[in-house]
């Protein structure tokens, strides 16, 4: 077995016993990057020279027997929407193509601390803006499982890198579905916490209500391991909530006996593939004999999240990249003769077409004449599927739903009709709008070899009960055996 | 309720987008198609509920109003299109 082929724990454990160094780990990767990543396109840049810098002065201090952290010399991935003082940030966009960030975001800052290895930065749809990686500026990135299918989106780099043994882990961000659903479509383990458990300081911000930052990993134990150094009240992040720290970890229990999980009827019916639908019905029937009971729910209110989602997110998102103005950072037009000139060719020329379309939405829902029936109404609908959902609640530990309707779709096959792109996150929104925490777990592949998530939907910061289910499920299963096979490409 | 080219320039100049004729077309069907598509909240009855303000329960989250050195002033305009003595270069705006 290869180094790259490892988890991120795996990799903890040989690092701690000293049969393997951070250089060799990292040196394994860039290896590997440089082997699959023309065909997969996962990375937007990679960090070769501090990677390898960090690694050697990790393993010099743990040869000296300092006391270093067990993170320390695991490489990572990072989403490009994150920033790393003195690196680009591009978020995927002609906008912030040569922009260079001035400071960390938060959880690099975290990350830091523990001396991890940056491997690069990951490619995404442009802002976070899009469920394929095909919204990229810069180029599409693809599926390890069919190399003509799309990875799933925003955070598509940061599956696809997972997925492909091109990073142990890596972070991605999930607004409406970012994380879970490119999760899902590679066939890797994606968590969204409850939206305020991680610091949102230095992800370049899409839409403040929803946007959360998680772990994208090969299995759970490494999600739990990395959402560690995540988790925490955060100073430079007002709606970062000041909760306790807890160890992940503990929660990596074998065990589901007398757990109780809603089954909403309403994600196993019409608009969901039978394929999906059945791999569905299988994890609840492994739930049951594993010893929860699993009950059929409703919640009805469910089928308004992605409309409430595309109001409030674009509203959001107008707001949010009004900032980008051609004068302080980003982009500046070359065609101007005055400053309100600057403003328009810039933005015009610097977005593309899915930014600007939710630019354009997000402003008209906000206007005169149109807020109370967009915006605050959607905010009031809001308020309905989060009572819903305390109602769920009061009855069940989790909720238990497909990922994604589908498995991966084809390149091409979504992107001339916006509308139908957003409805690969029905499943997924719901959760950003309650704020809740959601785990996409690899369980099954359909006849096309694609793999298909199940996702456990948990109560507000109870991050515990999800990861102990999902644990446990993993321990029963056997989806591990199945790898990529990087098929097609040809066109 | 379709958007009409008229409505879409009023965006865009709200958005300050400039827009080409074939993205003024192609935008106005994308918008009628999307705010349809998103009209079906007002079929929830909300006579009850309040709007969320915010995700989660915070709610006047105060800091101490100190000056503190975040990012030096070097590396913040580093990123800037046009800069002169320290400052963002922009065109002259009063004649």
């Amino acid at each position: 077995m290869e180094l790259y082929e490892l988890t991120a724990h795996e990799l903890m454990d040989k690092l701690a016993k000293a049969e393997v160094t951070s250089e060799e780990i990292t040196k394994s990767y860039f290896d590997r990057i440089r082997e699959k990543d023309g065909e997969v396109k996962a990375y937007v840049s990679i960090m070769e020279e501090e990677a390898l810098s960090k690694a050697r002065s990790v393993d010099e201090a743990r040869k000296a027997g300092k006391s270093v952290s067990k993170y320390a010399g695991i490489p990572i991935g990072i989403k490009d929407n994150m920033c790393i003082t003195g690196t680009k940030t591009t978020c995927s966009s002609k906008m912030l193509e040569n922009f260079v960030a001035p400071y960390n975001a938060t959880v690099i800052e975290n990350l830091n601390k523990e001396d991890m290895v940056y491997l690069g930065k990951t490619n995404l749809d442009e802002f976070a803006m899009g469920s394929s990686t095909e919204n990229s500026a810069f180029f599409n990135t693809r599926n390890p499982w069919d190399l003509d299918r799309v990875p799933g989106g925003s955070s598509g780099g940061s599956a696809a890198a997972v997925a492909a043994d091109l990073a142990p882990w890596t972070l991605g961000s999930d607004t409406g579905g970012s994380i879970r659903q490119p999760s899902s479509l590679c066939g890797v383990v994606g968590f969204k916490p409850t939206y305020g458990l991680v610091s949102r300081y230095g992800l370049v911000a899409f839409a403040s209500s929803l946007d959360q930052i998680g772990p994208i990993t090969k299995d759970v134990t490494d999600s739990a391991l990395l959402l560690n150094l995540l988790a925490g009240h955060d100073e430079k992040d007002s709606t970062s909530m000041n909760v306790e720290k807890k160890d992940y970890t503990k929660a990596l229990i074998n065990d589901v006996k007398g757990m109780k999980i809603g089954l909403p009827k309403e994600y196993i019916g019409e608009g969901i593939n039978e394929e999906v639908k059945q791999a569905i019905l299988a994890v609840a029937k492994k739930y049951e004999e594993l010893g929860a009971t699993v009950e059929e729910c409703s919640f009805d209110v469910g089928k308004y999240a992605t409309s409430v989602y595309y109001v409030i997110a674009d509203a959001e998102a107008s707001s949010n990249l009004g900032r980008f103005d051609g004068i302080r950072y980003g982009f500046r037009s070359e065609k101007y003769d005055n400053l309100k000139d600057i403003y328009k060719n810039s933005r015009s020329e610097g977005f593309g077409p899915e930014v600007k379309r939710r630019i354009m939405i997000g402003t008209y829902v906000l206007s005169s004449g149109y807020y109370d029936a967009y915006y605050k109404k959607a905010q009031k609908v809001r308020t309905v599927i989060k009572n819903s959902y305390n109602e769920l609640f009061e009855k069940y530990d989790l909720l238990l739903t497909p990922v994604s309707p589908t498995t991966a779709f084809k390149i091409g096959e979504k992107s001339d009709n916006p509308l139908e792109m957003y409805l690969a996150d029905i499943c997924t929104v719901p959760v950003n709008i309650g704020g809740l925490p959601g785990m996409s777990i690899p369980c099954a592949l359909d006849s096309n070899g694609l793999p298909i998530g199940f996702q456990l939907i948990g109560k507000a910061f109870n991050e515990e009960t999800i990861i102990r289910a999902a644990y446990t499920y993993e321990q029963n299963s056997n989806f591990k055996e199945n790898k990529p096979t990087f098929k097609g490409g040809n066109n | 309720m379709a958007i009409s080219k008229e409505e879409v320039e009023h965006i865009a100049k709200l958005a300050c987008l400039n827009l080409s004729e074939a993205e003024k077309e192609r935008y106005a069907g994308d918008m009628t198609e999307i705010l349809e598509f998103a009209n079906m909240i007002n079929s929830v009855n909300t006579d009850e509920v309040n709007e969320t303000i915010g995700a989660n329960e915070n709610y006047n989250v105060f800091r101490k109003d100190e000056i503190v050195q975040t990012v030096d002033k070097e590396s913040l305009l580093q990123n800037a299109p046009s800069q002169e003595d320290g400052m963002f270069q922009i065109p002259k705006v009063i004649n």
